[in-house]
């Protein structure tokens, strides 16, 4: 039933939700930035080619991708709880949601890079740019609007991964979903938790495609 | 000065091995506008890259004022580059910056402080003649005006070499030219010195003092721009820069006849001579011919007459004194 108490619930839900998911979101980017530049930089056509740190740190990258993140979730709850002090509520849904997310940006940001025309990379050399002036004053600000595009579609995924976390106790619009629409079988709550998170996914999506334009100085 | 010495590069790739440039030896004097030409896949690219290390020679020197390239350290190679600036074929400017922030990013990472940077970036914009551009981005600019920035950017550090690879191939034709009358002007008023990989003959004749023909890996022949183009002495100096069919017409309505001259024949007056030996008067359609050292080269497009008596004269001439013919117009399946 939808009473005062329920949107109260709802309205803490998703505070909840958007805390988990930006927290992770900026720390996921923390994380992955520098993923994604190693990767580009040590691949066989980047600047600093290396084989070794680019095989190893892609297969590491790839693991994490590939474990289901409401298993990754529950195996690193002894973690989680060593890192904050508990297993249960927001804060400690943002480590395993870091943990899933951070490779996935790191590929995103790789790809990002990568589509950067080499002939701009070679002429920032020919001018005796160092390799990290090349990273941070020509890779990602040359991407940047690919980048924001990516950030669109990571938010997106992190917020599908934090309504997961509900059912393990993580708060949030997923716990409502779970412990009411499932559990409780009320399927109008569950209708109300669904709207919702695509309402946020869809500011998300056009907040970061209108930034992504509107940066992009390659659109006349 | 630069100075080439034995210069190598091969690339590895598993068990095969490319030669991509090869002994190659080569002087640069200060001031000279030095023009490398050769067709592509010659090894010009990986030539001028090997200039500034972009790659790294697998054999031979590059010393340049006096300092071989390969024997300084990483940080002293990226000092290097900036009295030795680059332009590209296809401009490789910054998207996301304007032009005056294209400029601006040479003198950035050298560590001059924005505001200085800015100052020297709007004098060399008035320098490229594009004062009014600086809030442009590069898309907003015409390819011969992208250039124009690429080359405010390789002169913002005060090189003393500028190395260009083929920074005009992607222009028209009249867009090339005042790309390449302003490189010359650079060259006068400050005293860069320019090194110019092309395959174009008239960029070289239009800006070069000086030549290397490049072909097969191999520098094969060199010298100053009038002798070479004078006397050329290599087969692939002479296909680059011989004239071909450019300039002579297309037979039209006529039946006609399209002497070659490729080298075999001796300069003589073969068309007074036809004249009066065949007694027939020749209309000449067009000719576009040079005279080399002694030897005709080009080709030439005359009218044949109505009757074919005398075209069997002319044509028995021709053979006479081996020169090449190709009958067109009507009636030429």
């Amino acid at each position: 039933m939808l009473d005062n108490a329920m949107i109260a619930l709802l309205g803490t839900s998703i505070w909840e939700t958007l805390y988990m998911v930006i927290v992770s979101m900026i720390l996921s980017y923390a994380i992955g930035i520098p993923i994604g530049v190693i990767l580009n930089i040590t691949s066989k056509d980047g600047i600093c080619p290396n084989r070794p740190v680019n095989a190893v740190l892609g297969v590491i990258v790839n693991i994490f991708r590939s474990i289901p993140f409401l298993i990754l979730l529950i195996w690193m709850l002894p973690v989680t709880e060593a890192i904050v002090g508990t297993m249960v509520g927001p804060t400690s849904v943002i480590v395993p949601l870091v943990v899933s997310a951070a490779p996935f940006v790191g590929r995103m940001v790789e790809s990002s890079l990568s589509e950067i025309d080499g002939g701009v990379i070679e002429a920032a050399q020919s001018m005796g740019s160092s390799s990290w002036q090349i990273i941070y004053k020509v890779l990602l600000p040359e991407a940047k609007p690919s980048l924001i595009i990516g950030a669109a579609i990571s938010i997106t995924t992190i917020l599908g991964y934090s309504a997961m976390a509900g059912i393990v106790g993580g708060g949030g619009l997923g716990a409502v979903a779970t412990n009411y629409g499932l559990y409780r079988y009320e399927d109008e709550i569950m209708l109300i938790t669904i709207v919702i998170i695509v309402v946020i996914v869809q500011i998300f999506q056009e907040v970061g495609m209108i930034t992504a334009k509107k940066l992009d100085k390659r659109l006349k | 000065m630069i100075e080439l010495k034995h210069l190598s590069k091969v690339y590895t790739n598993g068990q095969t091995k490319v030669e991509a440039i090869r002994d190659i030896n080569l002087t640069i004097e200060d001031g000279d506008i030095f023009g490398i030409i050769g067709l592509s896949g010659a090894g010009k690219s990986t030539l001028i890259r090997c200039i500034n290390f972009l790659e790294r020679p697998t054999e031979g020197q590059v010393i340049f004022d006096g300092v071989d390239l390969g024997t300084i350290t990483h940080r002293e190679l990226l000092k290097k580059r900036q009295s030795m600036s680059m332009i590209f074929q296809s401009f490789n400017l910054l998207s996301q910056r304007t032009a005056l922030g294209n400029i601006c990013y040479p003198l950035e990472i050298s560590g001059v402080d924005k505001k200085e940077a800015r100052e020297r970036a709007r004098e060399l914009l008035k320098v490229v003649g594009l004062a009014d551009k600086e809030k442009s981005y590069p898309v907003q600019l015409s390819g011969g005006q992208q250039q124009r920035i690429a080359i405010a950017r390789a002169l913002a550090t005060n090189p003393k070499v500028l190395l260009c690879d083929e920074a005009t191939s992607a222009l028209d034709p009249n867009t090339t030219s005042s790309i390449l009358e302003l490189l010359k002007e650079i060259n006068r008023s400050m005293g860069v010195t320019i090194i110019v990989i092309t395959h174009e003959m008239k960029v070289i004749e239009q800006i070069c003092n000086k030549v290397a023909v490049i072909d097969n890996s191999r520098i094969v022949e060199e010298g100053p721009v009038t002798e070479v183009f004078t006397a050329p002495k290599s087969q692939i100096a002479k296909q680059l820069i011989l004239p071909t069919n450019q300039g002579v017409p297309e037979a039209e309505g006529f039946r006609c006849l399209r002497l070659v001259f490729d080298g075999t024949s001796a300069f003589e007056p073969i068309i007074s001579g036809l004249s009066r030996s065949c007694d027939t008067n020749v209309n000449i359609l067009g000719a576009n011919t040079r005279n080399i050292d002694g030897v005709a080269y080009g080709q030439m497009l005359i009218q044949l007459p109505e009757d074919e008596a005398v075209t069997a004269r002319i044509k028995e001439y021709l053979d006479q004194k081996n020169v090449k013919y190709k009958e067109e117009g009507l009636n030429v399946g």
